[in-house]
């Protein structure tokens, strides 16, 4: 390295990475109008689930219907997706050392992106575009609204291919020795899914867009719907990965993280490649438009390869963290690693939760309603929210959230502000969505509608009395938005105070807790000086089948036994309906 | 740092294909074996289960359909709530159910324990099928024609509430569906589902 280099690139302080200027930049532009999407898309909860608990009925129907829309847009797609695209700069630049493919580029797909935003924010706000999140056609939105989701997806598309072409310029470049990190890897895995994401997306928008504006005479609801979803579900798909590839992020700066296995975790991406994609089936099964041979093989993703994945990945991330913690020492009983962990570290207990909220309730709800029959008592109910709420939310936007406490100090050079609120705020926030997600699911189980603004049907024509027992759920749901409200807004103003009135962080000294600063940076997770030794030890065939990491092979045990619990209940309720064939 | 050890941020350096510890294995063999249950599980249920989605799927023009559904309704029309007419098919026969915004027509009334085609299309734009209280719900796409071979389990006075956007007045759209037992009539099991007013049959 140069000179040359020494002006637009500085090291870290605590990881000893270098960091371009002009990708920190891009991380830091993107990180900011996610951000400020995550906080559009907020207000807009609060007033929802104002509405929806029943008792409180805030908003009148059309902005209800409005604001579901603003919603969906502004948390599934801008905030999700300008955090994914910092999220790609940062693997392909700090973690590899790398300079970026053409800064310039990025600032004019940035823009794009942007442009795509305001014209969907201009349309949905104003009006003109109340076709809610899907936009279902024939329901049909002003042009504008489908050409600003188009601008967006280009954007995107090209800021993925530069994540491709940075990766070639680090490998040209021999910025790092070897294989790309675990990290990195799931970052790959995301962009790949990424790409096919966002081509399913021009295919089913341009049409659309063309039908809007009269060019073409209609588009068929039922294939609009299956490529919809194959954009709808699928970017779903490419959080997944991205908060996986965060899961073992955070690990490692948190708790020293180790990787049991390179292969069984990188096989595992490999199957969200393969087969993940399969997963926006799940949307048509109860569709007249396919066959049930067709909806078996797509909704078991070709025999649940991606479910096998993520229960894959359910091990090696806790068993890391386990492992990782004994290698530091705290190799005391089956839970002794749990209790020694850093509960108090934001970026930690992000971590967790996110783990264990995606897990437990969002992945074997999700197994579940997935199933081709048993969606039959759940499609279109508030279970479907439910379920969706305890992935993408109490999962991808709480890992989200907990690498953002990391990327402050790191890339802002930020403390993070508010530091006593930040400590609890991964709490507060996974606690709410824990009680709204149980309300929806419970209500949902009910045949409480999703996507309806009353269901006392004042104006219907006959009258619908819900189980009394919904008030209960929904109030649970409504209280828990609240909390959940709350523990993003504590997100926002945290960030945003950081970002822009943070105290700098300047040294990073090793040993002392300072206040602003994860205790993952100045109290880097150390393994123990014979840490060979140890592992050695640890993995010794003497201590049986349990080996390394006997505490989490008891939490997946007990994981399994919920799974099977809930899959079969579910199977048992089914059989109460009609006989349907 | 040159410890055999090393985290998902690092670099690997050289050959990572090392084979997976014992408990690793049995996990990933575990979890391979009940993902093979979850997908033996839904060819299974279409043989020996009694609720499958599968139904008859064919494409409609939305004109033709609802030509079909006043011929049946004419047909058949045992009686009228508001304006919408009670259909009574006999056993055995295609019953068909046409939803538009923001209403369901006609009412359709069935017998208990038989079974009946049941039709679904919508004449504009999607809608959702949702049996309360019973549960059951199906998507419903205009332009295709969705036939589910239904036996009503009990008998009582039911609602379908449209459980997709389908603009303002999504809310209101509510129908209903009477299931008589035996005797002809509506066994009253259903107590949350009763009509607001006017006349019961
Ligand atoms: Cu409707």
């Amino acid at each position: 390295m140069s000179a040359l280099s020494v002006s637009v690139s500085r090291t870290c302080p605590a990881t000893g990475r270098t960091i371009h200027l002009s990708a920190e930049r891009l991380i830091k532009v993107n990180a900011v109008v996610a951000v400020v999407s995550l906080l559009v898309g907020t207000i807009a909860a609060l007033l929802l689930v104002l509405t929806r608990w029943q008792a409180v009925h805030l908003l009148p129907a059309v902005w209800y219907y409005r604001l579901l829309g603003v919603h969906g847009m502004n948390m599934l797609i801008f905030f999700i997706i300008y955090f994914e695209m910092a999220v790609l700069w940062f693997a392909s630049t700090v973690l590899l050392n790398a300079r970026p493919a053409a800064p310039r580029f990025g600032w004019f797909n940035f823009g794009l992106m942007l442009l795509g935003t305001l014209i969907v924010e201009w349309a949905q706000w104003s009006g003109r575009a109340d076709v809610l999140f899907t936009s279902y056609p024939p329901l049909k939105a002003h042009p504008l609204f489908y050409l600003g989701v188009i601008f967006f997806a280009v954007g995107a598309l090209l800021v993925t291919c530069q994540f491709f072409a940075t990766l070639v310029i680090a490998k040209r470049e021999k910025t790092y020795v070897g294989s790309v990190p675990l990290v990195v890897y799931g970052a790959v895995t995301a962009a790949i899914i990424a790409v096919i994401t966002l081509v399913h997306g021009a295919m089913v928008y341009v049409p659309t867009f063309l039908w809007s504006v009269g060019l073409i005479p209609e588009v068929d609801p039922q294939l609009y719907r299956l490529l919809w979803w194959a954009l709808g579900h699928s970017s779903q798909q490419i959080n997944v990965a991205a908060m996986v590839a965060i899961w073992y992020m955070l690990g490692a700066l948190t708790v020293g993280s180790v990787v049991l296995n390179e292969k069984v975790s990188r096989s595992a991406f490999v199957l969200y490649i393969m087969f993940i994609s399969m997963a926006s089936a799940h949307h048509l099964l109860v569709d007249p438009g396919f066959s049930s041979a067709w909806k078996i093989v797509n909704t078991s993703y070709f025999m649940y390869m991606a479910v096998l994945a993520s229960m894959v990945h359910g091990f090696t991330v806790p068993a890391g963290m386990e492992l990782g913690m004994r290698l530091r020492g705290y190799n005391d009983g089956l839970f002794g690693w749990l209790r020694h962990a850093p509960w108090g570290d934001p970026g930690f207990s992000s971590l967790v939760l996110s783990v264990v909220v995606f897990g437990f309730v969002g992945g074997i709800t999700g197994v579940t309603l997935g199933t081709e029959q048993i969606n039959i008592i759940a499609h279109n109910t508030l279970r479907i929210p439910g379920h969706f709420h305890s992935t993408v939310v109490s999962g991808t936007a709480l890992a989200f959230m907990g690498a953002t406490y990391y990327l402050l100090p790191l890339i802002f050079r930020k403390k993070v502000a508010f530091w006593k609120l930040a400590k609890i705020q991964p709490y507060l926030f996974a606690g709410g969505l824990l009680l709204l997600v149980m309300g929806m699911t419970f209500a949902g189980s009910f045949g409480v509608p999703r996507r309806h603004w009353d269901i006392s049907f004042s104006q219907a024509p006959y009258d619908v009395q819900f189980n009394p027992a919904v008030d209960l759920f929904l109030a649970m749901m409504g209280i828990g938005g609240i909390i959940a409200v709350t523990g993003a807004l504590s997100f926002i103003a945290i960030a945003v105070v950081s970002v822009f009135f943070g105290k700098p962080v300047g040294d990073m000294p090793r040993g002392p807790d300072i206040v602003g600063i994860p205790p993952g940076l100045t109290n880097p997770p150390v393994h123990v000086a014979n840490v060979d030794e140890l592992n050695e030890a640890l993995h010794a065939p003497s201590r049986g089948i349990f080996g390394a990491t006997p505490g989490t092979l008891v939490l997946v045990g007990v994981f399994l036994v919920a799974f099977i619990l809930y899959y079969f209940a579910n199977w048992k309720l089914l059989t109460f309906l009609w006989k349907i064939g | 740092m040159l410890t055999k050890v090393h985290t998902g941020l690092d670099p690997v350096p050289g050959i990572w294909w090392r084979p997976a510890h014992k408990a690793e294995k049995v996990w990933v063999a575990i979890a391979f074996a009940w993902c093979m249950v979850l997908f033996a599980m839904m060819p299974l249920w279409h043989f020996r289960g009694g609720q499958n989605p599968s139904g008859v799927r064919r494409r409609v023009d939305p004109k033709t359909y609802y030509a079909r559904t006043l011929a049946f309704a004419k047909q058949y029309k045992v009686a009228e709530d508001r304006g919408v007419p009670i259909v009574q098919a006999p056993p055995g026969s295609d019953v068909y159910l046409v939803g538009l915004t923001f209403q369901w027509y006609p009412i359709l009334q069935l017998e208990r324990g038989k079974e009946y085609m049941l039709h679904l299309s919508s004449l504009d734009v999607n809608h959702g099928f949702s049996l309360f209280p019973v549960n059951v719900n199906f998507q419903i796409v205009p332009g295709y024609d969705y036939a589910l071979r239904v036996t009503p389990t009990a008998s009582g006075d039911f609602r379908i509430i449209c459980n997709e956007f389908c603009g303002i007045g999504h809310h209101t759209m509510v129908g209903r569906v009477i299931v008589v037992d035996e005797t002809g009539k509506p066994v009253a099991d259903n107590s949350h589902a009763a009509v607001k007013s006017g006349d019961q049959p």
